[in-house]
């Protein structure tokens, strides 16, 4: 076949051996017409004004900007069309401001879409209750975050084949950031739940279900305890799930929660929760299956979505060491691409990722392994010897182009 | 449910009926309350069966988007309805609409509505849904109502649009026909109320509120409005049937009466469809109740080409629901890829109108239309050659050629 002729209908053609490849041989199936057309039509397919899609880039603090090279170098090896637009906010090094924040809220409203490290909130009270963390969120009005924890096929740990999904109410609660001093040495700190977000929470979590094809839906509270507060939540969930009538509905209590997820999580399907159960319940799950390096996360309001780490940290302690696991920021990328209806890359990144993983032989550290992020040998945090770098490049050695 | 608002009716209805007493014979006041026994209780058992929403309307004002991805409950139906919706999915992932679909199927060959509720409450969920003509078997028991016509009464959707225009490339008897047709679809002779009082003698109610007249009145004449239109014509029998009809058209009337800059006009059943098929260029907007609905919408569709290129819209309060104009199922040609996708293609434009993806819809829209009117690849019920998949991958082709972000092919 011509190069030219080949190159145009490099498409096609890549739908096509995949699909012989792989387990999409059903969908290329149900479209045979459409590979056919673009092979026989008769001058190929019309080339395109413009094919890339623009995202917003966050790097964040710590590890994140690392991981973000890993995304970028994969995606240019994979020759992924996305553009990405970033934006260093941070707040540790002097880098935030609401003019960046601005700046950044702007890019998103064009792009609807983002992929974002953590941006490290200090400790320390300067005079501000809220962080640019919960800036963006609020501004944004992120108010569903949502972490699919499921085990990587070659990684084992002490619970395998795990598939959970924790969504987690992220504008209210606990981080209102309301907080007083009522009388010298007496704080009062806000936690607030209304009728309203609960409901949205609740059906966000329902609509996952469906949407996925899960089963139950269970409703994480401290209503013992916190009676109005909670029992609205709670409420609202019973309310909400009379619409499911196809998905069960079950409700626990996040101490017992917590107890049960390490005891038997398998018993768990979508869990739906407020603020910061959902905070304290995503790192435990993460950690069930190998930890912050390889859960990814995401964040959706009405109209933007951003994706990110599962559980969401700095990890400052690895910056410049080319030890942090750029799985979960990879998978994330790969979730995003699925958002972006991009589906065939989707495939192609999780695919490369969880090849290097199942094959096993580059692992950074926190899987036992011994490489760098960049080369994906099992970088530090999955026990390996591999830094960052040899892993990225052994995910892009398996892309499957 | 609203009790109270049929108490309201009822009132509203003596008032109408001693109006007409004023008038007449003592014959007919003990007709008209005779007529008023019987609509007072048929609407009881109407407004008794009608699962109307219950205490879960707050669910609409939650925003439906994730991300900017909407969900859309996808019915199938039977006959052509599965492959035409398959096209719309195939164009809707090619173009990277944002929009999921939550398929629901329903069985029209079970006797039970646990599929149909099913269905019904998945649009409960998501608010919008398209779909295929779910088929009616007459064979059934008479107890087994149409499940398309249960969907639309239990979600109120009263209002049903369609909009029939010319489309240049297709050959037809008659050119620059543009016309908006507003029915009523949850009432009128749809009631699902027939009942045998003596042994060989059957009753079907028909039934006409003053609310639900003056709620299509006040749809139509307020998307005329919308959509710049200068007429209204009101589609009735009202000169056999006086008071039915009659209140039809003084509710059109009275709610004329609020927008000066439209022109109102009426016209009876019979002699719309002669004028519609020797002079159609007269119609602009047309609004009616559910059966003069049904057969003026299939003339119209017939005028412009035919079921296969008019879509058509059902609008309630909280959902819509978007399926072709004049719903036919297309058993006899389904699975044969000749079905024309046009008018299934076109629906699922108004779906992401209604969705406010105006974009997406009209750069789907306008690829349909250039495939019809410029490239003229035609299906066999236009006079064509054409399959089905040829005109969508057309469709699809034209969308890659204007530049827009597309998945792969």
């Amino acid at each position: 076949m011509p190069m030219t002729m080949a190159a145009a209908l490099r498409g096609s053609l890549v739908t096509l051996v995949k699909g012989l490849g792989g387990p999409r041989w059903q969908q290329l199936a149900s479209r045979q017409f459409s590979v056919s057309a673009g092979l026989c039509g008769p001058d190929g397919p019309p080339t395109r004004a413009d094919a890339t899609f623009n995202v917003t880039m966050i790097p964040g603090d710590g590890v994140g900007p690392e991981l973000m090279t890993a995304v970028k170098d994969v995606f240019k090896a994979g020759d992924v069309p996305v553009e990405f637009e970033e934006f260093h906010l941070s707040e540790v090094q002097n880098m935030a401001s609401e003019d960046k924040l601005e700046q950044v809220l702007t890019s998103m409203k064009n792009n609807k879409v983002a992929m974002k490290g953590k941006i490290h909130t200090p400790m320390e009270f300067k005079g501000e209750l809220a962080s640019y963390e919960m800036k963006l969120r609020r501004k944004l009005d992120l108010f569903a975050n949502v972490v699919h924890v499921n085990s990587l096929p070659g990684y084992s740990t002490r619970h395998n084949n795990l598939d959970l999904v924790i969504i987690r109410e992220q504008t209210e609660g606990e981080y209102s950031a309301l907080e007083h001093e009522s009388v010298t040495g007496v704080i009062e700190c806000l936690k607030i739940i209304t009728r309203k977000k609960s409901r949205r929470i609740a059906k966000f979590a329902f609509d996952y279900a469906t949407k996925k094809g899960r089963n139950k839906v269970t409703a994480v509270h401290k209503a013992n305890i916190m009676k109005l507060g909670d029992g609205l939540f709670l409420q609202s969930c019973a309310e909400v799930a009379e619409l499911y009538p196809k998905i069960k509905y079950d409700s626990i209590i996040i101490d017992n929660c917590c107890m049960q997820l390490v005891q038997n999580p398998y018993q768990f399907d979508v869990l739906v929760m407020p603020n910061l159960y959902g905070n304290i319940i995503d790192n435990l799950a993460a950690g069930l299956v190998g930890g912050a390096g390889v859960v990814p996360g995401e964040s959706y309001s009405a109209e933007y979505a951003v994706f990110e780490t599962g559980a969401r940290h700095p990890f400052a302690q690895a910056v410049g060491r080319n030890i942090a696991n750029p799985t979960a920021m990879l998978l994330s990328a790969a979730n995003m691409l699925r958002h972006l209806n991009l589906e065939f890359h989707s495939h192609m990144v999780s695919d490369a990722v969880k090849r290097v993983i199942k094959q096993g032989k580059v692992r950074t550290r926190d899987l036992r392994g011994y490489s760098t992020t960049g080369d994906f040998v099992r970088t530090g945090d999955l026990g390996g010897y591999a830094t960052s770098d040899e892993f990225t490049r052994a995910v892009i050695a398996n892309l499957d182009v | 449910m609203n009790s109270k608002g049929i108490v309201v009716f009822r009132k509203k209805r003596t008032t109408n009926a001693f109006r007409c007493i004023s008038k007449s014979t003592v014959c007919s006041i003990l007709a008209s309350y005779a007529l008023d026994l019987l609509f007072s209780t048929s609407i009881y058992l109407y407004l008794c069966f009608n699962p109307l929403q219950f205490n879960l309307q707050y669910l609409h004002q939650i925003t439906i988007t994730y991300g900017g991805r909407h969900t859309v409950t996808l019915i199938p139906g039977d006959g052509i309805g599965p492959e035409l919706l398959n096209h719309v999915r195939e164009v809707f992932r090619f173009s990277c609409v944002p929009v999921d679909f939550e398929v629901v199927h329903v069985n029209s060959a079970l006797e039970s509505e646990d599929d149909i509720n099913n269905a019904i409450t998945a649009i409960r969920r998501n608010g919008v849904a398209l779909k295929g003509n779910i088929e009616t078997k007459h064979t059934m028991p008479p107890s087994v109502k149409s499940r398309n016509n249960l969907l639309r009464t239990s979600l109120d959707l009263f209002a049903n649009v369609m909009h029939c225009q010319s489309l240049p490339g297709v050959q037809t008897r008659h050119k620059n026909i543009d016309i908006m047709i507003i029915r009523e679809n949850t009432e009128g002779e749809y009631s699902s109320l027939e009942h045998e009082s003596v042994s060989g003698v059957v009753e079907s109610l028909k039934i006409i509120t003053r609310n639900n007249s003056l709620r299509i009145a006040e749809y139509a004449f307020n998307l005329a409005k919308e959509q710049g239109r200068r007429r209204v014509t009101a589609v009735h029998k009202a000169n056999i049937m006086k008071l039915g009809d009659g209140l039809f058209l003084q509710c059109c009337r009275e709610v004329a009466s609020g927008y000066p800059d439209i022109t109102f006009d009426s016209m009876i059943v019979d002699n719309t469809t002669m004028q519609l098929v020797s002079r159609p260029e007269q119609f602009d907007v047309m609004v009616m109740p559910n059966l003069y609905g049904n057969v003026v919408s299939n003339v119209c569709a017939g005028l412009v080409g035919g079921p296969g290129l008019v879509p058509g819209a059902n609008y309630g309060r909280d959902y819509a629901v978007f399926e072709t104009a004049t719903r036919n199922t297309g058993k006899s040609i389904a699975e044969r890829n000749i079905a024309n996708p046009t008018a299934m293609l076109l629906a699922s434009c108004m779906m992401l109108d209604h969705l406010k993806l105006n974009d997406y819809a009209s750069l789907i829209r306008n690829a349909v239309l250039t495939t019809m009117n410029e490239n003229r690849l035609h299906t066999p019920d236009i006079g064509g050659q054409g399959t089905t998949s040829e005109v969508v991958q057309s469709v699809m082709k034209i969308i890659q050629s204007k530049g827009q972000l597309t998945a792969e092919l």
